[in-house]
């Protein structure tokens, strides 16, 4: 009996098809910082969605070094949308046939729909009176940066502070290698991901300054305790772009391609950027970006674009086995 | 003919030998193909980088160094547990697995909150100019925590078979203590005793999880082989990772091996009775 009954409520939605509420799931793929966005984004997404057409969304989310998850997805991992932390890690998804290879023009900002920065974090005080970039590789400072070959974080570090020298009145490609190379002796600790080195850093005590996102430096600030920490903006810095892209092979085989780009696109719209200026990231929009000015102090920043080409060149070029960072990196 | 205990050796061998084949070799397998992708000459070229050297050196050599210290200590606590009755006997014994259960990410953040320079322990020993988090002292200590039962657990059921009678009649014999102890007892436990630094040993080659958080992982200094590996894959270069897994997985059969057969030469030869 109660088997006839859940057939014919089956055939009825069948037959209903999408005339009536459907039930969704996505899943989204991200690295490791975002947590508390996605956790926000998701619950107003979900609100949205469901008073506009009726459906229910479940939104899964998947946390992780942004390589690793990267290789998940190809490896298998039923991911909808890829929101991960540069788009080197995107590319990779896509030479796997996973997406369309030109993936970053199908959304606005080169799909990268919040920004953020690599900014010092430093103690109480600045007791090292750390300003800018060349107080990082002077005698006695420790610096605790991640390790470029494991996070994607650490890549937008090495960029920020390579970019800072090659700009330099006089600088150029010998005198950034010799900077990036002496900013690496200072190195006590490489951890393998961006979290790993907030922690070394605020929980362990190791180290004078911290390279960092600025939201991680944000967000660390907010939950330690303002008095703690202080942010240190530098001259210059790079302008990370954390992309996002809806997976074509799966959300097809998944049949929720609608809600997935709607998911995207929503990360552009007025909600979805206060959202995600609320927890640091900075928004495209400018009047998300005015509502939120004080949080975010004006840096001079230049962009991938700019310096390097493009993601998949700054990969071959630095981080690539037996690259840069190999040839000039700790312990070379 | 004699009775089995099993049904049918012929189904029992293949079961044994499926099972083994399934979880063991087929993983193996993958390995070795993924690997085969490199090369000889990538695999030489692998070799000849003295960073991967230095990672290789330091996770064996640490791996050698703990798995001495735990044989040498985990024999103490061994005996203590048998041979000794007293108070929180059962609860330190129970302790004693704790490595087992822990995960060991969860070891290696508590290693390391214990030994940072403004740890529990760490700002003591810091003025003293004693560094343990952040260097390959804290790699071998994090090897040590988690190889440490496997001594322990592997000798305790020789030590209770152990017949007091033995040094006894030694002692009553003449012998001194430490003639009763290196001449009577530690041949009977060298066996197992080699049993247990192997598995102590292996165990402490292959760990990640506790030990990337204590190490500090800088290049040639305190960086480990298993994170090269996994360098390797966030670089997508699933065959350099595959080879420098075959390279950890062959010197540590060989190493098990030489372990094998010292402990089969030791069986002999410390047991001139038979």
């Amino acid at each position: 009996m109660k088997k006839a009954r859940l057939m014919l409520a089956l055939l009825a939605t069948l037959a209903a098809g999408s005339a009536c509420a459907r039930d969704v799931t996505l899943l989204n793929v991200s690295y490791d910082p975002t947590r508390e966005l996605y956790r926000d984004i998701n619950t107003a997404f979900v609100a949205q969605w469901k008073s506009q057409h009726a459906d229910n969304v479940t939104i899964e989310m998947s946390h992780g070094g942004s390589g690793k998850q990267a290789r998940s997805v190809v490896d298998g991992l039923p991911a909808d949308i890829v929101t991960l932390a540069l788009a080197y890690d995107i590319d990779a998804v896509a030479d796997h046939g996973l997406l369309s290879k030109d993936w970053q023009k199908r959304l606005p900002d080169n799909s990268s729909p919040y920004t953020s920065t690599i900014v010092f974090l430093v103690r109480k005080g600045n007791p090292k009176g750390i300003k800018d970039w060349p107080d990082l590789i002077k005698p006695g400072i420790q610096v605790i940066t991640p390790n470029p070959k494991t996070s994607g974080g650490a890549r937008w570090n090495f960029l920020a502070a390579w970019g800072y020298a090659l700009k330099l009145p006089g600088g150029g490609e010998a005198k950034a290698r010799a900077y990036v190379q002496e900013l690496y002796k200072h190195v006590p600790v490489l951890d393998t991901g961006a979290r790993g080195s907030t922690n070394t850093f605020a929980q362990r005590g190791v180290g004078d300054v911290l390279v960092a996102w600025e939201s991680e430096a944000l967000l660390a600030q907010q939950e330690l305790g303002k008095g703690t920490f202080e942010i240190v903006v530098p001259s210059i810095s790079i302008l990370a772009e954390p992309p996002v892209a809806v997976v074509d092979r799966n959300v097809d085989k998944h049949g929720n391609r609608d809600v997935a780009e709607a998911y995207v696109k929503f990360l552009y719209s007025p909600e979805g950027q206060a959202i995600e200026a609320k927890n640091f990231y900075r928004p495209r929009l400018p009047e998300a970006a005015a509502r939120y000015a004080a949080q975010f102090p004006k840096v001079n920043t230049f962009t991938i674009t700019d310096v390097f080409g493009d993601w998949r060149q700054a990969q071959a070029k630095f981080f690539a086995d037996g690259a840069v960072f190999d040839q000039i990196g700790p312990g070379s | 003919m004699r009775r089995r205990v099993l049904p049918g050796f012929g189904l029992s061998l293949g079961y044994a030998l499926t099972y083994l084949g399934l979880i063991v070799l087929l993983p193996l397998a993958a390995l070795m193909w993924k690997a085969s992708g490199i090369g000889i000459e990538g695999l030489l070229h692998l070799l000849d980088s003295p960073r991967t050297l230095a990672a290789l050196k330091l996770s064996f050599g640490g791996a050698l160094l703990a798995a001495v210290i735990n044989a040498a200590v985990g024999l103490l606590v061994a005996w203590v547990l048998v041979r000794y009755r007293f108070p929180g006997r059962r609860v330190f014994d129970a302790l004693v697995d704790l490595p087992f259960a822990l995960p060991t990410a969860v070891a290696g953040i508590a290693l390391t909150a214990l030994y940072a320079p403004n740890g529990w322990l760490g700002q003591w020993l810091e003025p003293h100019g004693i560094k343990v988090a952040y260097t390959p002292t804290g790699v071998i200590l994090a090897m040590v925590f988690v190889g440490f039962p496997f001594v322990v657990r592997t000798l305790q059921p020789v030590l209770e078979s152990l017949d007091r009678d033995v040094e006894e009649a030694a002692e009553s014999l003449g012998a001194s203590h430490a003639q009763t102890f290196f001449r009577v007892i530690l041949p009977l436990l060298v066996p197992t005793l080699l049993t247990g630094f192997a598995l102590a040993l292996a165990r402490a080659i292959g760990e990640y999880g506790s030990v990337i958080f204590i190490a500090g992982n800088i290049p040639m200094h305190s960086e480990i082989a298993p994170l090269l590996i996994v360098q390797r894959l966030e670089e997508f270069n699933y065959a350099g990772a595959a080879a420098l897994g075959v390279v950890m997985l062959a010197s540590s059969f060989a190493l098990l091996l030489l372990i094998g057969l010292l402990q089969r030469w030791s069986g002999r030869w410390m047991e001139p009775s038979r």
